[in-house]
């Protein structure tokens, strides 16, 4: 890390800083572009991950459609995934003379609920990936985790905290949706810079030389967020909130779209488990508080630390049963970071996650089956 | 600021119309293309579509795994020896991935080649320096990209998309999925024409440049006025289908059929990706 640091500055200190404002400024743009990512940029092993991640908001959606849609909403989200894809291209004017375009993922959720966005939006980026080599096909899952899940969601959840319960003219919708839209794009952005980040930090050859996206968490993070933060996302916040603004005009059952009782659905599974929700990301929020805490927990001491504390002995069944097993995070640490404070969040939000998979994919399981019997 | 620079950019502002009508045509045209491409007779177009498919992502797989350098050259010049045999125009197909690849992923990788430490390669004049460590992490990501590019872009220029569709069955994807995945793609055409109809409409009554604010309110109608009509044609489309016996459940008829040339073309190419696998561990 020092290295790098060190060889950074060296570097700042020896550009032209016309030079260096003008690539940054240019980077700022490019990075902005980064959201579609393209094959190469992540390990198989990441991509993997990042569909099984998936997997749960897509079944979620197929589910939706099948138990309580009719059929009718088959066009309605081939239609708003093919608005999604003709929206990616219009090329809003930016101050500077550029453009940017925006993804329309948040306008989607506004208008029909965040779980037939993320449908609407995976079709849209599937089309891409496939067609137009905009995206890679290895990376959907990331590409569709940061634009169709955590997009449309976040951008949902701040629309309705802002709007909820306000007649379809508020001027608050319109605030809300330029929110909600900035917010869920910004996020998105977090995250996928999140997952460029930990590609050097797992994957690179014997000699140290990253194999995927080059960049450590430290660059790739605020290179992602400041770049959607200042371009990108104003744009998505722009577009959202002007169509919002043109339903209030000319079509505002549009806008009631979401509370019809043909496709309103009852309450979506996160506003009924809210409070769950709520607690579970304060608690990964607060994992880092572990890492002040010295030493371990109270009788989870493993066969060397035993001795450590002064015992003269290792009971003999427990050294013999200690290397039965011996886990792909031990202490919480990934050596391959060689950072453990790192290391020990990544695992946090790492188990975390596969806790999740694996309750998700047994509740699917209980549900499928009662659903299979049922005649359509 | 010079009165040239600022008329110039007054030209590149208003220009958006033109250039979201140029990137419209732009995307219309290559559907055309590959639609085009993929009937022609040649060595991928009579393969299989579900075959092409599982051997894209064990190709693509095996571009990913990698570790060496060389195997993704080797893999990429087996994307060219078989758009040659496909007839696809080479000088096409390696602009159409070449153009834009050193663009956007280039510019990214580019500072990889200064702070990734290593030995250095290079000395530049101010005290910077390439380190063979940076060249190699730069080349990797390009390689990488480019050739994962080309195979997806080899899929379709040789195989119409109502085939992908059909064949993407065999990764399970559910048949609504798949005909969603259809429709959209239709109705990416219509929404396609309708905006650019819209814009040029708009562009054919201004009498002078639009300013920045009027753009931005143009932006917002056309967009509205879009979703507007995605959500009518939804409505008539479900009237339609209705009214063609469509139930709740799409039915397709599955014409696909294995041939020996296709059990060959199989075997070849996963001997390839395992080969590549193995080599490039």
């Amino acid at each position: 890390m020092s290295k790098i640091k060190a060889t950074l500055n060296s570097l700042i200190q020896g550009t032209p800083r016309s030079l260096m404002i003008y690539y940054g400024i240019f980077a700022v743009w490019l990075f902005t572009t980064a959201m579609h990512i393209p094959d190469g940029y992540l390990s198989p092993v990441t991509s993997i991950i990042m569909f099984i991640i998936v997997l749960p908001f897509w079944i979620m959606g197929v589910r939706k459609l099948r138990e309580k849609m009719t059929a009718k909403n088959v066009p309605l989200i081939a239609l708003l995934a093919a608005f999604s894809f003709v929206l990616m291209m219009f090329n809003v004017p930016i101050p500077g003379g550029t453009t940017a375009h925006a993804v329309g993922g948040a306008l989607c959720a506004i208008i029909m609920g965040p779980e037939i966005a993320t449908m609407a939006v995976s079709i849209a980026l599937v089309i891409q990936a496939f067609f137009f080599g905009d995206g890679g096909i290895l990376a959907l899952g990331a590409n569709c985790f940061n634009m169709a899940v955590v997009l449309p969601y976040v951008s949902y959840a701040i629309y309705q905290a802002i709007s909820k319960n306000q007649p379809t003219t508020s001027k608050r919708r319109i605030i809300g949706a330029a929110l909600g839209g900035w917010t869920g794009l910004t996020v998105a952005a977090f995250f996928a810079g999140f997952e460029f980040g930990i590609q050097p930090l797992l994957f690179h050859t014997a000699n140290g030389t990253p194999l995927y996206a080059p960049y450590p968490l430290s660059v790739s993070i605020p290179a992602m967020v400041f770049a959607h933060a200042l371009v990108a996302s104003p744009v998505e916040a722009l577009v959202t909130a002007l169509v919002v603004a043109y339903l209030q005009r000319t079509n505002q059952p549009a806008l009631e779209f979401v509370k019809k009782p043909e496709i309103a659905t009852e309450s979506s599974g996160f506003a009924k488990w809210r409070v769950l929700w709520i607690v579970l990301a304060v608690m990964i929020v607060l994992v880092p508080l572990g890492l002040l805490a010295p030493g371990t927990a109270w009788g989870e001491w493993g066969a060397q630390e035993l001795t450590s504390r002064g015992l003269a002995f290792v009971p003999q069944g427990m050294a013999k049963l200690s290397g039965l097993w011996s886990a792909p995070m031990s202490g919480y640490d990934l050596p391959a970071l060689k950072n453990s404070n790192l290391g020990y969040i990544l695992s946090g939000i790492v188990g975390t996650i596969v806790i999740g998979i694996v309750a998700w994919l047994f509740t699917m399981l209980v549900t499928m089956r009662k659903s299979e019997t049922k005649p359509r | 600021m010079s009165i040239a620079s600022r008329t110039s950019q007054r030209t590149r502002r208003s220009s958006f119309v033109e250039r979201t009508l140029v990137d419209i045509n732009h995307t219309l045209e290559q559907s055309l293309f590959a639609e085009q491409t993929a009937r022609q007779p040649g060595l991928l177009q009579g393969l299989d579509a579900r075959l092409k498919i599982i051997a894209l992502l064990m190709l693509l797989l095996a571009v990913s795994l990698s570790h060496s350098l060389w195997i993704i050259v080797a893999l990429y010049f087996l994307t060219l020896g078989m758009a040659f045999f496909s007839k696809v125009p080479l000088g096409f197909f390696v602009k159409r991935v070449w153009l834009f690849i050193p663009f956007f992923t280039g510019i990214i990788a580019l500072p990889a080649l200064f702070i990734t430490p290593g030995p250095v390669l290079v000395h530049l004049p101010p005290g910077v320096v390439i380190t063979a460590n940076g060249v190699q992490t730069a080349l990797f990501l390009l390689l990488r990209v480019g050739t994962s590019v080309s195979f997806g872009v080899l899929l379709i220029l040789t195989t119409p998309w109502n085939s992908v569709l059909k064949a993407l069955g065999v990764l399970r994807l559910p048949a609504v999925i798949i005909l969603m995945l259809g429709m959209t793609y239709r109705y990416i055409h219509l929404l396609l024409n309708i905006t650019s109809d819209m814009f040029l409409s708009r562009k054919s009554r201004l009498l002078r440049p639009l300013t920045g604010v009027e753009n931005r309110q143009l932006i917002g109608a056309t967009s509205g006025a879009l979703l507007s009509k995605s959500l009518q044609v939804s409505s008539e489309v479900y009237l339609a289908m209705q009214s063609r016996g469509f139930r709740d459940y799409p039915r397709t008829i599955d014409t696909f059929e294995m041939h020996p040339v296709d059990w060959a073309a199989g075997l070849i190419v996963t001997l390839i990706a395992l080969a590549a696998i193995w080599l490039g561990r």
